[in-house]
C-alpha cells in the first residue's frame, strides 16, 4: 500500500522530554528556518540548535526528517515490496505511469538483488544521496523477507547508507525487533485516523491472520496495531514520522487528534499530505469526486498541528522508486537495463570528500542568513506573508523561473523566513486532456504569494505575473533564499511604513492533483 | 475445482502467492496463476481462500468453473 509510499512517510521520536526534543526538531528543521526565535542556534553543526546530538545525528543528512537537509541531500526508494495487507481509498494498484509522481506508483519491481545494485549504482552517480528508503509499491512489512533481504545486502555493501522504510503499520508490532536489529533509524508509518468510524470511510479493509476484516473492525484492528507498532518503536530510541492524508470532510478536523494521538507516543515528526484524487487515477476517492484541500487549508491544519509536535512541510509524496533530491526525480537514469550495464565502483571516500563539502555550503547559509536576520531585530509589524522560490536546490535562488517544476514557499515575517510548503507546476497529463497554459497553472499554484523570487525571467511572463499581483524578484539571482527573502522582506516594510505601498492579503492556491509529466 | 486469476485484471502485487497454504500460485508473464492441480479453495486450511481475500483488486481471484469442486478427502 502506498500507504507506506507515498502517502506515508515517517520517523520516530524518543519518549523522553518528546516535546520539547519535537520542538527543537521543528526548529531545527532547519535550523533555520524558524529563524529568530532564539531557539534554533544554528551554530557551526549547521542546525543542530537544541536538538541532542544522538537526534540530531540521526536526521541531519535525512532530506525526509530536516528540511534543511531536504535542499542538500537525496533519498531514494527501491520497489521491492509490492504486496500489501490493507486496502485503502486512495490508493489504485493497478495504475501505473512513469511520468507519474505519487506514492505507491512504480514503474518496476525489482528484486533485493537488483535493488543492491542499484543503491550502489546511484550512490556512486549521486554523492549526496544519503537515504535508502523502502516503501512499497505495497507495504514493505507485507513483503519481509524482501525487505530486510534488502536490507542485510545494503547494509553490507554500503555501510554509510541510512535505511529507512515507510508502512501502513499493521504488521510493524511483529517486526520491530528485525527493524531495531538492521539499525533502521527511520521509520514512518501512515496514520490517517485513530478513530475506527473514520477508519471505515478510509480503509475498506485490511488482511490479518489469513482474514479480511472490513468496516469498523478492520479500522480497530489496524489502528491499534499502527500505535503499538509506534510506542514499540519509540521506547527503542527509533525516529517515528508520522504521514497522515489530509481528507476534507473525512479525516481533516480528527487529525489534530491524531496529531495529539501520536505526540503522546514519541513521534519525532508529523508529514499532513493533501490527498491526491484525481478521476483518472481510478482510486475510489477519485472516482467519488472526494476533494483534496487548498493550499490554505493544508497549512491552517499544518500551523494548527504545530504548536505540539514538528511538522513536515516540504514532503513531496513521492513514488516508490524515487531517486534524487526531494524536488527532482532521476529515476528513470537507474531502470533496471541500465544499472545492470554499469560498472559500479563504491567509493566512500569520494563520498565523503563531496558530503563534506556540502556542509561547508550548509554553514554558510545558515551564518548568512543569521546575519540578515539581526538587521529585522526591533522591527515592528503584523504582517505576514509568503513568497514563492524557483531553486534547483542547494538552498539557492538559482532557477530560472520558466524551468521551475516547483516552487519552494516561504511565509515571511518579523521573526524570519520561515519553509511552509512547496507548489508543482509541472505540466500535467490530464489523461490526455492536453495541457492547459502552463503560466496560468503557476499563477493558480503561488496565487497565495505576494513575489516570486527567480535567477532569470523573461518580459512577458513578467508582466503577466505583476498583473495578477505577484512580484516578480530578480534581484537575488543566486544568492542564498532565506538571507534574501528576509532582505526582500524587510525592503518591503519599510516601503509599506513610508505609504508608498499598501499591504493586501492574498487569496488561495490550488495544489495541483494530476499526473505529474516531465515537462521535456 | 480450483480458483483461478484473472490475468487481465492482475496488479502482480505478489500479494497472493505466499498465503496459499497449498504453494499452487506462481508468476507468470507478469502476473499470478494458480495451479489448478494444487488448489484446494483453502478447504481444510482457512475459512475463505486466501487468495481472495488478500487480492487488491475485487474479482480477480475467482472460481474456476472448468473445474469440479474441490471434494476433501475424509
Amino acid at each position: 500500500m502506498h500507504a507506506l509510499a507515498g502517502q506515508d512517510g515517517a520517523s520516530a521520536g524518543h519518549v523522553v522530554d518528546v516535546g520539547e526534543v519535537m520542538q527543537a526538531i521543528a526548529e531545527h528543521k532547519g535550523c533555520g528556518t524558524t529563524g529568530g526565535s532564539g531557539k534554533a542556534s544554528c551554530g557551526s553543526a549547521a542546525g543542530q540548535g537544541d536538538l541532542p546530538t544522538e537526534i540530531w545525528e540521526k536526521v541531519k543528512n535525512h532530506p525526509c526528517y530536516s528540511e534543511e537537509a531536504h535542499h542538500h541531500y537525496a533519498r531514494m526508494h527501491v520497489a521491492v515490496a509490492p504486496a500489501c495487507n490493507i486496502q485503502c481509498n486512495y490508493c489504485n494498484r493497478k495504475y501505473d505511469c512513469a511520468n507519474e509522481s505519487r506514492p505507491g506508483v512504480v514503474s518496476e519491481k525489482l528484486t533485493p538483488e537488483q535493488a543492491a545494485k542499484k543503491v550502489l549504482a546511484v550512490a556512486s552517480t549521486i554523492p549526496q544521496m544519503t537515504v535508502l528508503g523502502i516503501a512499497g509499491p505495497g507495504d514493505p512489512l507485507a513483503n519481509p523477507e524482501k525487505t530486510f533481504r534488502t536490507f542485510d545486502l545494503i547494509a553490507k555493501t554500503a555501510p554509510d547508507i541510512k535505511l529507512c522504510l515507510s508502512t501502513n503499520g499493521l504488521t510493524l508490532p511483529d517486526h520491530v525487533d528485525t527493524i531495531a536489529g538492521f539499525n533502521v533509524d527511520h521509520v514512518t508509518i501512515t496514520i490517517n485516523m485513530v478513530d475506527p468510524e473514520i477508519g471505515a470511510k478510509i480503509y475498506p479493509w485490511v488482511f490479518w491472520k489469513h482474514k479480511r476484516y472490513t468496516g469498523v473492525e478492520g479500522a480497530k484492528l489496524l489502528t491499534d496495531r499502527q500505535l503499538l507498532g509506534l510506542e514499540m518503536l519509540t521506547e527503542r530510541g527509533i525516529l517515528c514520522k508520522v504521514n497522515s492524508v489530509m481528507i476534507p470532510g473525512i479525516n481533516d478536523k480528527h487529525l489534530v487528534e491524531v496529531n495529539r494521538a501520536v505526540k503522546s507516543r514519541g513521534a519525532f515528526l508529523h508529514n499532513i499530505m493533501p490527498l491526491i484524487s484525481a478521476p483518472e487515477h481510478g482510486t475510489v476517492f477519485g472516482l467519488t469526486g472526494q476533494r483534496g484541500p487548498t493550499a490554505q487549508e493544508l497549512k491552517a491544519l499544518q500551523d494548527s498541528c504545530e504548536g505540539e509536535m514538528n511538522m513536515m512541510r516540504h514532503c513531496r509524496q513521492c513514488r516508490a522508486d524515487a531517486v534524487g533530491l526531494l524536488g527532482e526525480d532521476r529515476s528513470a537514469e537507474f531502470t533496471t537495463d541500465k544499472i545492470m550495464a554499469m560498472e559500479v565502483k563504491y567509493d566512500l571516500d569520494t563520498r565523503k570528500a563531496y558530503q563534506e563539502k556540502v556542509e561547508e555550503e550548509r554553514v554558510a547559509k545558515v551564518a548568512a542568513k543569521q546575519e540578515e536576520l539581526s538587521t529585522l531585530a526591533g522591527a515592528v509589524s503584523d504582517i505576514k506573508l509568503l513568497v514563492a522560490v524557483a531553486t534547483r536546490g542547494s538552498g539557492l535562488i538559482n532557477e530560472h523561473f520558466g524551468h521551475a517544476k516547483e516552487f519552494q514557499v516561504y511565509e515571511l515575517s518579523t521573526a524570519g523566513a520561515k519553509f511552509v510548503g512547496h507548489r508543482r507546476v509541472d505540466l500535467y497529463c490530464q489523461g490526455g486532456y492536453g495541457e492547459e497554459d502552463s503560466l496560468e497553472t503557476i499563477i493558480r499554484a503561488i496565487n497565495d504569494c505576494h513575489a516570486v523570487f527567480v535567477a532569470k525571467i523573461g518580459g512577458c511572463p513578467k508582466a503577466d505575473l505583476k498583473a495578477a499581483g505577484i512580484d516578480p524578484v530578480e534581484d537575488y539571482a543566486h544568492e542564498f533564499i532565506e538571507k534574501s527573502a528576509i532582505a526582500w522582506f524587510k525592503a518591503y516594510l519599510d516601503r509599506v511604513n513610508s505609504g508608498e505601498i499598501e499591504h493586501v492579503a492574498r487569496g488561495d492556491a490550488e495544489i495541483r492533483q494530476g499526473a505529474l509529466t516531465s515537462a521535456a | 475445482m480450483a480458483l483461478k486469476i484473472i490475468a487481465s485484471q492482475c496488479t502482480g502485487c505478489s500479494a497472493c502467492e505466499p498465503e496459499c497454504p497449498n504453494v499452487a500460485i506462481s508468476e507468470k508473464n507478469g502476473t499470478f496463476v494458480i495451479d489448478p492441480k494444487k488448489c484446494t479453495e483453502c478447504i481444510g486450511h482457512f475459512d475463505s481462500p486466501q487468495c481472495t481475500a488478500v487480492c487488491p483488486v475485487d474479482d480477480t481471484c475467482v472460481i474456476d468453473t472448468a473445474y469440479p469442486r474441490y471434494q476433501p478427502r475424509i
